[in-house]
């Protein structure tokens, strides 16, 4: 349950297939009140950890600049010729 | 070295005989080799191949009968596809000229082919059964890609279509990704290497999810460079996936095969991209949303079940109860209240018809009788007077039976309202008497439900589950 978010970090795959998992159970109706809760506590961390992932990674356009033998990036300038 | 000109007697020709120097001659030997050949192609063996620590490639071509010296600057070298050595045949392309320095003419290589292959096409598909033969285009060799790639290496021109076509479709849909481009030329002599090069480079700084490499369409020599044998090992050997997207959907390159993924288009590629994220933002806050209300629609069932278990009449107030069993035979009194009524109403209804009709008749029969004794002899007369007598008493009997008759059905019908009245009795509310609840009325059997309905000296009966008290009211409390 809550310990498998406690994994080194687990992949956006495994946390999105688990709330898949969580969310059909909880909408089976078949779920006591305690699991109703927890299920609902560990959906809404894995939510918050998938847009998390979703998030992570800032929108940035970059490119290779090799000079001297040393490549390094620089922000991309549309056009520009090599 | 023969003589240009046919020899002519050199004494004759003295005056006008022109001599030029060696170097001289060497450079118009040059210019008219240069100007007669200009740049060629020719095939031969490469033999006695050199490479002075200059780095250009010296060597001879030769075929059957005949050898030429020929040069590969290093310059010339960078697009280079094969390696060169003695005995390779090849088809090189270059400048015909002279070295001067040791009048030597020969040939400058700027591009090298191996011999012997065909045409574009032929060359295409040469390449392609080699490599399907090695297994290069195996399935089973094809990386999945990420499920989120999220840091993208671009392999192309940054003054090309893809490139334009990619950031469109980034800045249309701003989805947070990290692209990195390597700019590379993807057309011309040399641009296969670079996309190669750019490929084991991007593989080497790491930290990227997916290539994609490509440009826009253009035609088949212009695409040349994503069927080159240099740019397929490449992408094999990369240990990240590689999206080819080369030109327009209808062109395959050998490329295409190799990568672990073909996009018709740089544009599909980056669509492929940004709609899987777009998909994921997706289904994450879909998933958020039915957590949300499946929690809800279960607390809702829940609810309904709790709220109909605590809401059943005995757990109501107790007084509610009692006014429900109250109101309940106070109903059941006046309807059979009326219909008593009625019933009653009815039969004195009945009686009275029959008493009419009754009347009537002995109206009729009196008249009859009179008109008889009129009509007779006073004997008749008297004889029938008699009988007229004794009928009329008949009658008066009649009468009195009626009049039994009536209060016997009066008796039973008052019997019937007892009977009633005390299956009414046992349906009032004794269930909550038990309870210890008790009804208070005064001696005329009104119900007390205020203080002031019974001041100091009235007396009460309060009816309890066995029987009933009767008392007198001695002090008054009233509660506001």
């Amino acid at each position: 349950m809550a310990d498998k978010l406690t994994e080194p970090t687990p992949s956006f795959e495994k946390a999105l297939e688990r709330l898949e998992q969580i969310v059909a159970e909880m909408e089976g109706g078949k779920l006591s009140l305690e699991k109703m809760i927890s299920h609902f506590e560990e959906g809404s961390k894995l939510v918050k950890f998938c847009s998390g992932k979703l998030n992570e990674v800032e929108k940035k356009i970059e490119q290779l600049l090799t000079k001297d033998g040393q490549t390094t990036t620089v922000p991309f300038e549309p056009g520009q010729e090599v | 070295m023969q003589p240009l000109k046919p020899a002519t007697p050199l004494t004759a020709a003295t005056e006008t005989r022109k001599i030029y120097r060696v170097s001289e001659l060497t450079r118009l030997i040059k210019a008219a080799l240069e100007n007669e050949f200009g740049s060629v192609w020719i095939e031969g063996e490469v033999s006695n191949l050199r490479r002075p620590t200059s780095g250009h490639l010296y060597f001879t071509l030769k075929d059957a009968e005949a050898q030429l010296a020929a040069v590969l600057f290093r310059g010339n070298q960078l697009g280079l596809k094969l390696e060169l050595r003695d005995g390779l045949k090849i088809r090189a392309y270059g400048q015909v000229t002279a070295y001067e320095k040791s009048g030597q003419c020969q040939i400058v290589v700027r591009r090298v082919e191996e011999a012997g292959k065909g045409s574009l096409q032929e060359q295409f598909e040469a390449l392609k059964l080699k490599l399907a033969a090695e297994g290069l285009f195996a399935e089973e060799r094809k990386k999945k890609l990420p499920l989120l790639p999220q840091h993208i290496g671009i392999v192309t021109s940054p003054s090309g279509a893809a490139v334009r076509d990619i950031l469109n479709i980034l800045n249309r849909r701003f989805p947070n990704l990290h692209i990195l481009i390597a700019p590379v030329r993807v057309q011309g002599e040399g641009a296969a290497a670079e996309i190669a090069a750019a490929i084991d480079l991007l593989n080497a700084r790491g930290g990227l999810d997916v290539l994609i490499v490509g440009r826009g369409g253009g035609s088949l020599e212009d695409l040349w460079c994503f069927n080159e044998e240099v740019v397929a090992r490449a992408i094999a050997r990369s240990r990240i996936p590689v999206i080819s997207a080369v030109g327009h959907e209808i062109d395959f390159t050998i490329s295409d095969f190799v990568a672990d993924l073909r996009a018709p288009t740089p544009s599909a590629a980056a669509e492929l991209l940004v709609g899987s994220k777009e998909a994921f933002e997706q289904q994450v806050q879909r998933g958020g949303a039915r957590l949300a209300r499946a929690l809800r629609t279960q607390t809702l069932v829940w609810r309904n079940r709790l709220t109909a278990a605590a809401g059943s009449y005995v757990f109501r107030e107790p007084q509610n109860l009692v006014r429900r069993s109250r109101d309940r035979l106070g109903t059941l009194r006046s309807a059979m209240a009326h219909e008593l009524r009625s019933a009653a109403q009815q039969r004195s209804q009945q009686v009275d018809e029959l008493g009419l009709r009754l009347g009537h008749q002995i109206e009729l029969r009196r008249t009859a009788c009179r008109q008889a004794l009129q009509d007779a002899n006073p004997r008749m007369a008297r004889a029938l007077r008699a009988t007229a007598q004794r009928t009329a008493q008949h009658l008066q009997e009649l009468l009195l039976r009626l009049g039994h008759g009536m209060t016997v059905a009066r008796t039973a019908g008052a019997q019937d309202l007892r009977r009633v009245a005390s299956q009414l009795n046992a349906l009032s509310p004794l269930a909550v008497l038990e309870r210890g609840f008790s009804l208070t009325r005064t001696g005329e059997g009104k119900i007390i439900r205020d203080v002031a309905e019974a001041p100091v000296g009235t007396a009460l009966e309060t009816r309890l589950a066995h029987g009933t008290l009767e008392s007198t009211v001695t002090a008054l409390k009233k509660e506001t």
